[in-house]
């Protein structure tokens, strides 16, 4: 007979007490010396150890002195125990680590003023930080030559250091055997299996992992310096599984998106799908200035104007909306108040790609639903559906919030009463628009989208809009205060979002600093995981 | 016997009693000369008593390490409800090593003997013999001889009509040296790449298949039958100086000596006698400079060392080196010591398994350094910076590969010094001042 197993209460885990050059930390057991040193602040030096894979203890960069230890100990790999003393920084700790410093630079072309990973290298930092003076070194450098691994990823071998996080995160979280470690002594390196190329659909992490500058995409490959960089935290518009990440510009052009560590979305990686998939943010035949029909023409004006007249155009009629799904809640929110004051609706349709699970993180995926706030977008009250007029009426105001509405002809909207525009880019619908209201897309923006775990997660401003273009919560704030509302002016994304906290039960009590940039599960969703 | 010279009335053969003979090949042979007696005889015990039995008799591992063969077994729990394992290390790569080759070739039966009670003591559920890969002749001995004792039910479901089970294996290596540490072996018996892994935890916890697993050299099992046939007191008695160190033991002779070879003395022999009774002293006109007793990552013994060495583990250690492997390597005063540190530094350099940042590079580092002292482009700086690289190599690693380049640098420069520096100064260069307008 089968038996219903009883989810047992998580036990407290026995904490130990230990002193990590001079400061006490208190640690679960089983913790590593080196994870209990970033409790207490402390960063030891480290290359093979990362906390998204197992531990190898192969660098013996993280050595370090327990005190009654006959030998140095590799932190990474050295339980945390009751009363252990640990000296990070005494003589013969930084001894032994200056000495594998040195190993690792004899073979090391030293070439960083051409390499693209300088500026974020560790083996620069720990070299800056404790290196040694001068190399002893008087014999030539072993030379191997670079190599393509297929997809996105090149192999610059000769600064390999052979920290095998490349291997470990393609053997032990993608589940995809097809980097190991070529032959044995100084003539090791890391090669791809015959037949097979690094294709993975996760296997751009492997750059990121890469603590130095052997592994690099050749997409960002000499696009900028690590120092010429402005980073700004935000979500993987990509698809629904909302990854945090660090998107980065220079000049004010996105150049790269990095993950950013979220223990509860996606750990320390991001799919390959997510982060090639940018360019668009720079397309450059966007919406500058607010445009209104002036009798067969679409004519350019200021903001007022351009506000009353899609104010006029909405007046006394029903409203339908098509939405993106990748508008943040604070815009979606106000379209459902514009919505609902005309006793509209509205929907909106989500592409969809093929799933590409990354096996070793639970429930971490390449979702079909390849847009980041189809989730949000239900909460607030719009139609998922395949057909984006789906419930529009005849005569209805059709407000278009950044959708292309791909497949649509312009004849297909004759029944409409009015058309409004407001987004990012000008669609061939726009043309019989009453007015064009150009706005910030994701990265010139700040809000929130909710992913499909519905975790409500932040995304942050990484550059100004193009031309007087504002964010989409600011062009509805003002377009709802020209239709009457008293309640509805807003000069910051985060009043939206109080607001929205406020008139919505499923956002009850959050704001920006309660989310922070981790996120929280809208109210409702808990254990959706 | 000091095979293939004729044994010497000072040797103690026990495990080389039977070296040079083709009878004992065979299943019919070995048995004639009371083969397999002795698993009989264990299988009628409990495992437990067995290990007592080994414990008392002071067996020490064979390997090189020299840990008690009895405490090892000691930590295994039969009955714990894990499978267990043991691990017959065949991989005999120490450069100067060739005894467990012997044994195999001659005796293979007394291996598998000695791997079935050793199965049966730790309770294990298979037993593997992972033989080197350059081992051609004794793979198919010993293949042969577990064929032979399968065929015969000697192992099996049905071990000697006992009812109980002995399973045993063989694994033949890929020709790394690397895989005779244990945790090699293991990863490699397992199908990965044959690198060491961090201990703790230890294959006692953790093994082969994340199992309790034993691993023991093939010289300290063949050691087993003997000791259950006769008694751990004989065993014990056979002691010449610390009565830590008890039993025979072979070392494997080689290098610049006049009969090289295989011999077994009781431990505590007096090292000067056998390297000149037992093995015949210099060639002809030539005296001895040096000898590494134990395979070549041990230190080095000058003459004078060697000559007050009694030949057990403490003795060794006395006098600056380690018992090792066993595997006595001979220089006369023919030989450049550089030239020979150098070749060995090289061996290193080319079985590093490349995981440890030190032994990668400073195996590499160290070998580059003194092929340049031998060829005569050395440096005033480079002995400092290859005690500087040796310094670096020694206890930080995984395992100990990089520690063992070390030793003999270290002990070389340490013993030798001269022999470095009238190669050096050979090119010292003189800079002349520039003057001074």
């Amino acid at each position: 007979m089968a038996t219903t197993a009883q989810p047992t209460a998580p036990s407290t885990p026995k904490m130990v007490t230990l002193t990590i050059e001079g400061r006490q930390v208190t640690v679960p057991e089983g913790t590593s010396i080196l994870e209990a040193g970033k409790r207490a602040g402390i960063l030891i030096p480290h290359y093979c150890y990362h906390p998204g894979l197992p531990v190898a203890g192969v660098c013996r960069m993280c050595l370090v002195e327990v005190e009654k230890a006959p030998k140095l100990a590799p932190s990474c790999a050295t339980a945390a125990a009751d009363g252990q003393v640990v000296h990070v920084h005494s003589e013969k700790a930084r001894a032994a680590r200056e000495g594998v410093l040195e190993m690792l630079l004899i073979n090391h072309p030293l070439d960083c003023p051409i390499c693209d990973q300088a500026g974020e290298c560790e083996l620069q930092d720990y070299t800056y930080q404790e290196g040694p003076k001068e190399l002893h070194l008087k014999d030539p450098k072993r030379f191997h030559p670079a190599e393509d691994f297929g997809g996105d990823i090149l192999y610059v071998t000769n600064r390999c250091i052979l920290c095998t996080r490349c291997v470990r995160f393609m053997d032990d979280v993608a589940h995809d055997t097809v980097l190991n470690v070529e032959e044995r002594g100084d003539r090791a390196v890391i090669g791809v299996f015959e037949g097979k190329e690094v294709t993975n659909p996760w296997a751009g992490n492997i750059v990121d992992l890469c603590p130095v500058g052997a592994l690099l995409s050749k997409d960002f490959l000499n696009k900028a310096r690590a120092w010429e960089i402005d980073r700004a935290p935000s979500i993987c518009p990509g698809c629904s599984q909302g990854c945090n990440i660090m998107l980065e510009t220079r000049d004010n052009a996105v150049v790269r998106l990095q993950p950013r560590p979220n223990d509860e979305v996606n750990k320390y990686f991001m799919c390959d799908h997510g982060r090639l998939d940018y360019r668009w943010i720079d397309r450059t035949d966007r919406v500058q200035f607010p445009l209104v029909r002036d009798g067969q023409s679409l004519v350019a004006t200021d903001w007022d104007p351009a506000i009353a007249a899609a104010s006029k155009a909405i007046a006394g009629k029903r409203i339908f909306v098509a939405a993106s799904p990748n508008l943040s809640n604070e815009s979606l929110f106000l379209l459902s108040e514009l919505m609902r004051a005309g006793n509209g609706t509205g929907a909106f349709t989500v592409p969809t790609g093929p799933e590409a699970p990354l096996p070793g993180v639970e429930d971490l995926s390449l979702r079909a639903d390849r847009a980041a706030n189809g989730r949000g977008a239900e909460t607030l009250g719009f139609r998922r559906s395949a057909n984006p007029l789906d419930g529009m009426n005849d005569g209805d105001a059709l407000i278009i919030a950044d959708c292309e509405l791909d497949g649509i002809a312009p004849e297909q909207l004759a029944r409409t009463g009015s058309v409004v525009v407001i987004g990012t880019t000008f669609p061939q619908i726009a043309r019989m628009a009453s007015a064009v209201l150009p706005t910030a897309n994701f990265a010139e923006d700040e809000g929130t989208f909710t992913n499909l775990r519905g975790r409500v997660q932040r995304f942050t401003q990484a550059r100004p809009a193009p031309g007087v273009a504002r964010p989409m919560w600011w062009v509805l704030s003002d377009l709802l205060t020209a239709t009457g509302r008293t309640d509805a002016t807003f000069f910051l994304a985060s009043d939206v979002f109080a607001a929205l906290g406020k008139s919505h039960p499923a956002f009850a009590g959050m704001t920006y600093d309660s989310l922070g940039l981790r996120g929280a599960i809208m109210a409702g969703a808990e254990g959706a995981r | 016997m000091g095979y293939p010279n004729p044994v010497s009335p000072q040797e103690t053969p026990v495990l080389s009693q039977y070296f040079g003979n083709q009878e004992t090949i065979s299943l019919d042979g070995w048995r004639k000369v009371g083969g397999y007696a002795a698993l009989q005889k264990a299988l009628g015990m409990t495992p437990a008593e067995i290990v007592d039995v080994v414990k008392a008799s002071g067996l020490r591992g064979r390997g090189g390490a020299g840990f008690p063969t009895g405490v090892k077994w000691s930590f295994m729990k039969p009955g714990d409800g894990r499978p267990h394992y043991l691990c017959c290390n065949a991989d005999e790569s120490e450069p100067g090593t060739f005894k467990d080759r012997e044994i195999m070739r001659w005796t293979p039966h007394a291996l598998v003997e000695g791997c079935a009670i050793g199965s049966y003591a730790i309770g294990a559920e298979t037993c593997y013999i992972y033989i080197r890969g350059e081992f051609t002749e004794p793979l198919l001995r010993v293949r042969q001889a577990i064929k032979e004792a399968y065929d015969a039910g000697i192992l099996g479901a049905n071990a000697m009509g006992t009812g109980k089970r002995i399973d045993i294996i063989v694994h033949k290596g890929a020709g790394a040296y690397i895989c005779g540490e244990e945790t090699a072996l293991m990863n490699s018996i397992e199908g990965r790449r044959g690198n060491p892994r961090i201990k703790p935890p230890f294959p006692a916890v953790s093994g082969l298949f994340a199992q309790p697993t034993t691993i023991n050299n093939v010289e300290t099992l063949a050691a087993v039958p003997h000791i259950i046939n006769r008694g751990a007191d004989w065993y014990k008695s056979m002691c010449l100086s610390n009565p830590k160190s008890t039993g025979s033991k072979l070392f494997s002779v080689c290098g610049n000596i006049a009969r090289p070879g295989n011999y077994e003395v009781v431990l505590g022999f007096s090292f000067k006698e056998f390297l000149y009774d037992l093995c015949g002293g210099p060639p002809k006109g030539r005296s001895f400079k040096a000898v590494i007793p134990g395979g070549i990552s041990v230190p080095i013994q000058t003459m004078e060392e060697a000559e007050a060495t009694k030949m057990d583990y403490e003795g060794f250690i006395e006098q600056g080196s380690m018992l090792g492997s066993g595997g006595v390597i001979v220089f006369d005063d023919q030989q450049s010591m550089v030239k020979q540190i150098a070749r060995a530094a090289r061996f290193f350099a080319h079985e590093s398994c490349a995981q440890c940042t030190q032994c990668r590079e400073g195996t590499a580092w160290t070998t580059r350094i003194l092929e340049r002292i031998r060829d005569g482009e050395g440096t005033a700086e480079d002995l400092d910076t290859l005690l500087l690289i040796a310094d670096n190599m020694t206890g930080k690693t995984i395992c100990v590969l990089s520690d063992s380049c070390a030793t003999p640098v270290v002990s070389g420069i340490k013993k030798f010094r001269s022999e470095f520096e009238a190669l050096i100064k050979k090119t010292t260069f003189h800079p002349v001042t520039a003057a001074v307008a």
